[in-house]
């Protein structure tokens, strides 16, 4: 079975993702593409794992999904801290720490 | 290691020489020593004591200098009774520091150079510090007064003592110290403030050249004594020694106010009498002649270098003459005479072997004559309400009898009266100088002219005619213990040309100064010594015609010859060091102060703003966007994977 479709599938995912978090203002719908991009690139990985016949491709999106489940908790509790204070989820609200 | 530790623990107790060994102290260590350490523990007493000490001070002064004096004598015979080649005692103290291969040695050296120049100092300055206990009794700061004039004969001591360049130029300092502190020492008076501060800028023009002259010593031969470097000085090429030679004459000429670093002798006239009489006639202003002598077996290599300090010499001796005979200030006059006598002493130590001798000879006798008559002028100004204006005095001899006595025998000494000290010694000078160069010897048969008259002017405006002072005034002779100094240092101006008799200064110096061949003349001694008295004689007439037979003003005349109006400005020395040398110096320090705003502190602060305005373009990338970093963050991403394909598939 050919690898193509598996991964245009993960680019088509990474590119929604990134374009999610480039035009979306609501921090929590912005954290999601993240997420997004991080499966498509973990999608890319186990694949291309696949393909080769190792393992590595395949330790490094456990890997990815580790880091992922870390960044949520930080991050989630980050976003609900600047809502608690500023009574706001969007990301250009949050905008006083620049030049 | 064992040897080493020895060695080590030899050179530790290095401090004490083995007495048998030739030249050793022995016996005479102890004077030695004590002749500087008196005086300086009495200055370290006096300033560190304070007020406590303020009753005896002055007499701890005194004492101290008179035990110096002691020791000296004590010295000088104990040489005196020894065989001709051992008079010298070496006698080292401590290593002063050692860098690479340089070690310097603190150490004394006591030859018959030393011999004469300690009798000098401490016996001459054991007088001036009696007379300075009538002359400063009301002032205040007296104690203080006595503290620094024994720091001054611990310096001058550890001059002329010092075995090693580097320890003269110890004590060279500290004279220019003590001679600072002491010309500034009515520092009320801004005048004399100036001078001081005038005296020390000059000084330091001439110990440029000294410290660069001993370190140009050190370059050459790798050593500083005395011992060693009259050892090695033949070896080295004429350029050289030439260089080390005209560096030791400008530091001559900054001490011994030689021409063209004269101008501050005049003002140090500011201090107060005594310190006129010790410092700027009898000791310090001969260091540089006492230098020179010294380094007898520097300039004995270079003809060119003692060529150059018989001309300042003889430049100086007609300078000084000049400017004495113009002044109406007396002390003024005793310092222009000054430099003019030690332009003598300079000349002759220019004349190389034939004349070291006759230089020490003529300073040694102009020590005791100058001093003299400076402390004859302090004794009339003290009589005086300190008026120091010849024109306000006019006979004083009937008033102040014992002081005019002893200034005349001073007078009589310096103008070279046959059988008085100064007789003697100028006679030779002018001898020496008409054998060995006559244009010079004629300059100084001039200058010995001009002394006549400028001197004979002196007494006749100070002692003689009417009395011109003011009604307030009441002349009085001084108390005896002003008195008495003036009466030992007339006797030695009397009798001091008996150190020439049977040519006793040059056998005794010769261990010194080295013998050679002089040059004769045709005609006999007694030819000149008949011509220098009738030249003298006429500068007397002439004077007598002038000012002897004359009314004298009250006030100087305006209208005089461009000659008196330009020795009445010390030949305009401070003129030409302005245009000279402040001006430019002043110019010199403006522009470098520009260059430093426009330039250095222009670059500095140009880049700070530069680099400044540019971060304040660059900051504004830092919108506060998340959205936009990451923008940024994959444009970068995708920028990197670009170029990655691209080089992969290039």
């Amino acid at each position: 079975m050919s690898e193509t479709p598996f991964l245009v599938l993960s680019a088509i995912l990474f590119t929604i993702g990134a374009v999610g978090v480039l035009t979306r203002r609501n921090a929590i719908v912005v954290f999601m593409c993240v997420e997004l991009m991080l499966n498509a690139g973990n999608l890319a990985l186990i694949t291309f794992a696949r393909t080769t016949g190792t393992l590595d491709g395949q330790i490094a999106a456990f890997f990815v999904m580790v880091v992922a489940a870390a960044e949520v908790v930080v991050g989630l509790a980050i976003i609900m801290t600047i809502f608690r204070t500023r009574r706001s989820a969007s990301v250009d609200d949050a905008s006083l720490l620049k030049y | 290691m064992i040897s080493t530790a020895i060695d080590v623990l030899t050179a530790e107790g290095g401090g004490m020489p083995p007495l048998v060994e030739p030249g050793a102290a022995g016996s005479l260590a102890l004077p030695l020593v004590l002749v500087i350490a008196l005086p300086a523990l009495g200055a370290a007493v006096l300033l560190l004591g304070g007020r406590r000490t303020d009753a005896w001070g002055h007499l701890l002064g005194t004492a101290t200098v008179v035990g110096s004096f002691v020791c000296s004598l004590w010295l000088f015979l104990g040489i005196l009774g020894r065989p001709e080649d051992e008079r010298q005692i070496t006698q080292s103290l401590w290593t002063w520091f050692s860098a690479g291969e340089w070690t310097v040695d603190l150490g004394l050296l006591y030859d018959p150079l030393s011999a004469l120049f300690l009798l000098l100092i401490t016996g001459v300055g054991a007088l001036i510090h009696v007379y300075s206990i009538g002359y400063m009794e009301h002032d205040v700061r007296r104690r203080r007064f006595f503290a620094y004039l024994n720091l001054f004969v611990a310096a001058m001591l550890v001059l002329v003592l010092s075995s090693d360049y580097v320890g003269v130029f110890l004590g060279w300092e500290g004279v220019g110290l003590a001679s600072y502190l002491l010309i500034g020492f009515w520092q009320h008076k801004p005048s004399a403030a100036a001078a001081a501060k005038k005296a020390f800028v000059i000084n330091r023009v001439g110990d440029i050249g000294l410290s660069l002259g001993v370190g140009l010593i050190f370059f050459t031969f790798h050593t500083t004594s005395f011992d060693e470097v009259s050892a090695l000085t033949s070896e080295a090429s004429a350029g050289v020694m030439t260089a080390i030679g005209l560096l030791l004459l400008l530091a001559a000429c900054g001490k011994s106010a030689q021409f063209p670093l004269q101008s501050w002798l005049l003002d140090a006239m500011e201090g107060p009498t005594p310190v006129s009489a010790l410092i700027h006639a009898a000791t310090m202003v001969t260091a540089g002649v006492y230098l020179i002598v010294r380094s007898q077996f520097v300039f004995e290599y270079t003809d060119a270098a003692r060529t150059a300090v018989a001309v300042i010499g003889t430049i100086t001796l007609l300078m000084g003459a000049w400017i004495g005979c113009a002044k109406d200030d007396i002390k003024k006059t005793l310092a222009g005479s000054t430099m003019s006598q030690i332009g003598y002493m300079v000349l002759a130590a220019g004349l190389g072997v034939a004349g070291y001798a006759y230089a020490i000879f003529h300073l040694v006798a102009h020590g005791a004559f100058k001093a003299n008559m400076f402390l004859g002028a302090g004794s009339v100004m003290h009589g005086t309400n300190d008026d120091v204006d010849m024109r306000h005095y006019g006979a004083l001899q009937k008033a102040m009898p014992v002081t005019f006595i002893t200034f005349a025998m001073g007078y009589l000494a310096i103008i070279g009266f046959p059988g008085f000290s100064g007789f003697w010694s100028k006679d030779r000078i002018i001898e020496t100088a008409l054998a060995e160069n006559l244009v010079l010897g004629l300059c100084a048969l001039l200058g010995a002219g001009v002394t006549g008259f400028y001197m004979t002017r002196l007494m006749l405006m100070t002692f003689f005619g009417e009395k011109r002072w003011e009604d307030d005034v009441h002349p009085h002779e001084s108390p005896k213990v002003m008195t008495i100094p003036l009466i030992v240092l007339a006797a030695l101006s009397v009798f001091g040309g008996i150190m020439i008799a049977g040519d006793w200064i040059k056998k005794f110096l010769a261990p010194v100064t080295g013998e050679g061949e002089a040059h004769h003349l045709p005609v006999s001694p007694l030819v000149i010594s008949l011509v220098v008295t009738v030249v003298v004689a006429i500068g007397v007439a002439v004077a007598w015609m002038l000012f002897g037979r004359r009314e004298i003003p009250r006030e100087a005349p305006t209208d005089v010859s461009p000659f008196t109006r330009a020795g009445r400005h010390d030949l305009y020395g401070d003129a030409i060091n302005d245009v000279l040398v402040v001006g430019p110096s002043k110019q010199l320090t403006a522009g470098l102060a520009t260059f430093d705003r426009a330039v250095v502190d222009g670059g500095a602060m140009g880049t700070a703003s530069a680099i400044g305005g540019l971060s304040a373009v660059a900051r504004r990338v830092q919108n506060g966007f998340v959205r936009s970093y990451a923008l940024a963050l994959l444009g970068g991403a995708a920028l990197v994977l670009l170029a990655l394909v691209a080089v992969s598939f290039a």
